[in-house]
């Protein structure tokens, strides 16, 4: 049903169904610039990145870690408005036709209007919303205005979600349910693949129909390559953002052939 | 409003405000603290153990003080301190440690982690982890860390680990930010300690609840010890904790005006001020729907204030609440006013007030020269300044140059 009308759902389940994985992609917007952030995307989208996540840079960003704080920061204080993302979303899908979601924590959109904020994401192009910070309990005026503007939304999946809040957040989901591991950046990488394998078991299991990608600090060709085995993308953010900060566009670049290289020969 | 529908609320909303803005991952850990202190709420054996680790250890009831000299400078006004200054740690953010200390052991956690601005709720988390034998990471803006350097030794002797944030603006806001990046991480062996009535539900209940001693023993102090309860009941206020908690024992006294003083800063009418009540607008920040601090597009602003304890852009749920009824009203004090207040208290009473503390005396100073003649003002005197002589002696030059 609706999942037929989101074009992440449409491009996650085609390469799936051609027999190859996905990489979803985050770059903030505003981060150097309101131009780079957009020419940066676009590199990506261009390269090997099935589904992009423009960031909206925010003051308290309690879900990232110093690499993306950083770039966000920097973006902050060289001017970034919260209505240049609507401006940033809108050049990357004139140039390219890959869905673009945008991560936001949920002030900056409470603060502009919920509706308003889903009207003008759609009227750019924008294909729906990553909310880490706002959980289904508290997301009425969201299921609202995605709704009446078709907008996907991405609720959080965790290994300490019960099953009960997995359902919901699987069915409320649209465009896919993003499984995270809790444990962030520590811990041994086995372990934080077996509870991404977990989360992602337990959304098949209350939610077969659903797609899901998985988070987890995904930094090598090798991850890509595995968290495709058992979910339906992986998810990139700090790794490509470090790859900019380094060697800028070309850097970028090359990062992301290298870690799509695999997926793309299946 | 019905009598005793206000003191009977809890979470997770207080009419539009509060709720539970935080990543998925934290939910487990909410729902496991919200079910653990609710059966604790309900145990005898609970109740209990507080009331005897109150009494032989915070060292409650705390007294009250009639301040008569301090008074004659505030118009033709009794006023009455609330004495949470002479609780062990010297402040009221040890009622709430205790309890949470209580509940991390029930609920089996080793690690206690805490943010703190004044320092004082991460030496009351640092003294309770002692206490209690549990592992204490405090995370300290950089910038508190130099203006409440004694606590920093405080908390660092009674074997925490301190940590200085120094992303964003390197105050209290950031150190949450920090304390809730670590919670995320670390949720399964971890209790986040959070050390006043904001942040996501259950917080805001719980810790006012821990707090509510405050105005149950002062209540009942002004009728036993003077026969009347008082006309304004005040405090200062950062988060809201020592406010809320002697304020939830007058909620249903018609009668008795509540008064919460902010934090002005350079002054009310400047854009450097902590005045979230009195400038803010509704908004969502560290987990919970409330007034705040904020530009156009919902970044969080800057405070300012020379008191660390209360220079933060957010305030608790409930009492956006209590000013949206009208059943509350919140003020702001300069750094100037809350200073001359300070050294007037210590010269009038020799009681030495925090600086957040010192908030509340000087909005009592001012209101008691509006109220009519004979009424009397209960204030919370929620800390001792020990922690603050360095400030204080900067501001008043007090000691001799060196060199
Ligand atoms: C003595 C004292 N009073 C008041 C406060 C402000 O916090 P709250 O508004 O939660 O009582 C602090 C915080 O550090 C404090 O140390």
């Amino acid at each position: 049903m609706s999942e037929n009308t989101s074009p992440t759902a449409n491009r996650l389940k085609a390469n799936r169904d051609a027999g190859r994985g996905s990489l979803v992609g985050y770059f903030p917007a505003g981060y150097p610039t309101i131009q780079g952030a957009i020419d940066a995307a676009v590199t990506m989208c261009e390269n090997g990145v099935d589904v992009l996540e423009v960031g909206v840079p925010y003051s308290d960003p309690v879900m990232d870690g110093p690499v993306i704080q950083e770039a966000t920061q920097t973006a902050l204080e060289a001017g970034f408005r919260l209505k240049d993302v609507f401006t940033t979303v809108r050049e990357i899908t004139k140039v390219v036709d890959t869905p673009v979601l945008v991560m936001t924590y949920w002030n900056p959109v409470l603060q502009y209007g919920v509706e308003r904020f889903a009207a003008d994401l759609a009227a750019a192009g924008g294909a729906g919303l990553i909310t880490p910070d706002l959980i289904p309990d508290e997301a009425k005026e969201w299921l609202e205005a995605s709704e009446k503007y078709n907008l996907d939304r991405v609720f959080l999946a965790t290994p300490t979600s019960s099953d009960e809040r997995l359902k919901r957040a699987s069915e409320l989901s649209r465009g896919f349910v993003y499984s995270v591991s809790t444990m962030g950046i520590t811990g041994a990488r086995e372990e934080v693949d077996k509870l991404a394998r977990g989360v992602v078991a337990g959304v098949r299991r209350v939610a077969p129909e659903q797609n899901t990608c998985v988070g987890i600090g995904i930094s090598t060709a090798d991850q890509v390559d595995e968290v495709n085995d058992y979910s339906d993308g992986a998810i990139v953010g700090s790794a490509f953002v470090k790859a900019f900060q380094h060697g800028g566009l070309e850097e970028l670049k090359a990062k992301v052939q290298e870690l799509s290289a695999k997926i793309n020969h299946s | 409003m019905s009598e005793q529908e206000l003191r009977s609320h809890v979470g997770p909303y207080f009419g539009e405000f509060g709720g539970r803005f935080v990543p998925e991952s934290l939910i487990a850990a909410l729902d496991q603290l919200e079910a653990t202190y609710n059966f604790a709420k309900t145990d005898p054996e609970f109740a209990l153990q507080l009331a005897e680790l109150h009494r032989t250890y915070t060292g409650r009831p705390s007294i009250i003080t009639e301040v008569p000299k301090f008074a004659s400078h505030a118009g033709d006004v009794r006023i009455f301190l609330k004495r949470e200054d002479l609780n062990h740690t010297g402040s009221h953010k040890i009622n709430n440690v205790i309890g949470q200390a209580l509940l991390t052991k029930r609920m089996g956690k080793t690690r206690v982690i805490a943010e703190t601005g004044a320092g004082q709720h991460g030496v009351a988390t640092a003294t309770a982890a002692a206490l209690f034998g549990l592992e204490c990471v405090v995370y300290m803006g950089k910038v508190d860390t130099e203006r409440q350097a004694l606590n920093v030794a405080r908390m660092r002797l009674l074997g925490a680990e301190v940590i200085p944030v120094t992303t964003g603006t390197a105050t209290l806001k950031d150190a949450i930010n920090e304390a809730l990046r670590d919670w995320v991480a670390n949720v399964d062996d971890t209790h986040y300690l959070l050390g006043t009535v904001a942040g996501p539900h259950p917080f805001p209940t719980m810790v006012r609840d821990f707090h509510s001693v405050i105005g149950n023993e002062a209540r009942q102090q002004m009728l036993d010890e003077f026969g009347f309860l008082p006309d304004v009941v005040a405090a200062c206020i950062g988060g809201g904790s020592n406010a809320i908690g002697i304020f939830h024992a007058f909620l249903d006294d018609p009668s008795v005006r509540l008064l919460g003083f902010e934090a002005a800063g350079d002054g009310i009418d400047t854009p450097r001020h902590a005045a979230t009540l009195s400038l803010g607008r509704p908004g969502v920040l560290h987990g919970a729907r409330s007034y705040m601090l904020q530009d156009e597009d919902g970044q969080t602003q800057d405070s300012h204030s020379i008191s660390a304890g209360l220079d933060y852009p957010g305030v608790g749920p409930e009492h956006s609440w209590l000013k949206d009824l009208g059943r509350a009203e919140y003020r702001g004090i300069s750094d100037d006013e809350a200073m001359q207040a300070l050294r007037l208290l210590s010269r009038t009473e020799g009681i030495i007030p925090a600086i957040e503390t010192a908030h509340a005396l000087a909005g009592a100073l001012k209101l008691g020269k509006e109220l009519p003649a004979g009424s009397s003002i209960l204030i919370n005197l929620s800390g001792r300044g020990d922690k603050d002589m360095e400030t204080a002696a900067r501001y008043f030059d007090l000691l001799d140059a060196k060199g």
